[in-house]
């Protein structure tokens, strides 16, 4: 039998299992704490550091972080948010987020993100940096300007798809994912139906012949805030 | 009765659409007259500024040498600059340019080297390099990057509700407060 553990997040007492992180105890309680690279598919990465809560009053991201009795996580709070504000309009300005055009517009997770926080624009110059696209591949396609190097397709591809198709490359601004293949993802044995190409969380890893499909108004995040679902538990009965 | 407060508008590099967004504020126009009068618009074709003005609502990005003077301009007109869109607050589809150089841009365009732009009768391979025209940037900025910016509405176009609320709070001393829905990046 697994042990329990008892927590508080935002001063509310949850109880958890022993080894859950603070992420999965949260989302077993209904409490949304904001995220990107976490998938609850997927390993955790801690990358994006999007979840970061205060934990006993320290920054850590709550997708990698132990839970443990009487710990004392600040998540919803002034103070956490506006760090996670800060955090997706770096990611905003890293980039190139052309949303205007974006066919993951009104689905993608770093855009609903920045909705749920009240982004009007980043507060950080643009770096307009430069990055490759590359639709050699029938079915799929990467646009690298999209990406967040949230590495969930390169764990979906390693842990669930068995092919380890995609991976890092390059150093600090220069990193950016790289294929398993000299000359272009169509020389890889991605297919279209490839976890690594659901669980983008941007509109990075598409498949063709999908854009613009729901119309505006319709989308998942058109209407109420990511994390919406979580924190109704409508998430659950799905 | 008290002078009404103005508002001044400009398109730089931006598609008109955000201007077409003001218009879209339909039959609060009629409000909206109540509440200002238009200073240096293209919507009353005023060229220059005749005074102080309360607001300057700002749609495009900074591409050329003319969008920094009237950047700069409106900087020293309005009391409120509002960056409105999102070829303004980013530097939207103009902006896709950034990650080539002003020759490239231009010899895409104009060239018929290398069957390069083959839409342009252009023998004599000439770059446009009148005087008279504004000079481009090497990239295009978004207009934050330029002069300080005070509120952001972004959108493509910013949304009509989204201008008319933010207009109305500001000319009514209310604080900018969108809701949920109306702050959208397409």
């Amino acid at each position: 039998m697994s042990e329990n553990v008892t927590l508080t997040i935002d001063g509310k007492d949850i109880t958890g299992e022993k080894g859950q992180t603070i992420m999965d105890a949260a989302l077993a309680n209904d409490i949304y704490i904001p995220h990107l690279c976490h998938h609850p598919d997927l390993a955790p990465y801690g990358s994006c550091r999007v979840c970061t809560c205060l934990v006993n009053g320290r920054p850590q991201t709550a997708c990698t972080f132990p839970i443990s009795d009487g710990m004392e996580v600040e998540n919803d709070t002034d103070t956490v948010n506006e760090m996670r504000k800060q955090i997706v309009e770096m990611l905003f300005v890293e980039g190139n987020h052309y949303c205007m055009f974006c066919e993951k517009s009104g689905n993608c997770e770093l855009q609903a993100l920045a909705y749920r926080f009240g982004v009007t624009t980043p507060r950080y110059p643009y770096q307009f940096p430069k990055r490759e696209v590359d639709a050699s591949h029938p079915n799929v396609w990467i646009d690298r300007d999209r990406c967040v190097l949230c590495a969930r397709c390169i764990r979906a591809s390693k842990d669930v798809d068995g092919k380890h198709a995609f991976d890092f490359a390059g150093r600090g601004p220069n990193r950016h994912i790289s294929v398993d293949a000299a000359d272009g993802i169509e020389h890889t044995p991605v297919d279209a139906d490839d976890k690594a190409v659901q669980v983008c969380p941007v509109g990075s890893l598409m498949l063709k012949r999908q854009g613009y499909k729901i119309p505006i108004g319709q989308r998942k995040y058109d209407h109420e805030p990511i994390g919406t679902d979580i924190e109704t538990g409508a998430s659950k009965k799905q | 009765m008290a002078e009404k407060p103005k508002v001044a508008t400009t398109s730089m590099a931006g598609c008109f659409g955000c201007h077409m967004s003001i218009l879209d504020i339909d039959e609060r126009i009629l409000k909206l007259i109540d509440l200002v009068d238009f200073d240096k618009s293209p919507i009353d074709d005023i060229k220059e500024f005749t005074g102080r003005c309360a607001v300057g609502l700002l749609e495009g990005g900074c591409c050329n040498d003319e969008n920094v003077k009237t950047l700069k301009d409106f900087r020293e007109h309005c009391d409120i600059l509002i960056a409105v869109g999102d070829c303004a607050t980013m530097g939207g589809i103009p902006a896709l340019r950034n990650n080539m150089s002003v020759k490239e841009c231009l010899d895409e365009a104009y060239s018929t080297d290398n069957r390069k732009g083959p839409a342009v009768h252009n023998p004599d391979n000439i770059i446009p390099n009148d005087p008279e025209l504004p000079l481009l940037l090497d990239k295009v900025y978004p207009v934050q990057h330029v002069v300080k910016i005070d509120y952001f509405l972004p959108g493509c176009p910013a949304p009509a509700d989204t201008i008319w609320q933010s207009l109305v709070a500001l000319l009514t001393d209310e604080p900018v407060e969108l809701p949920y829905e109306l702050i959208k990046y397409d």
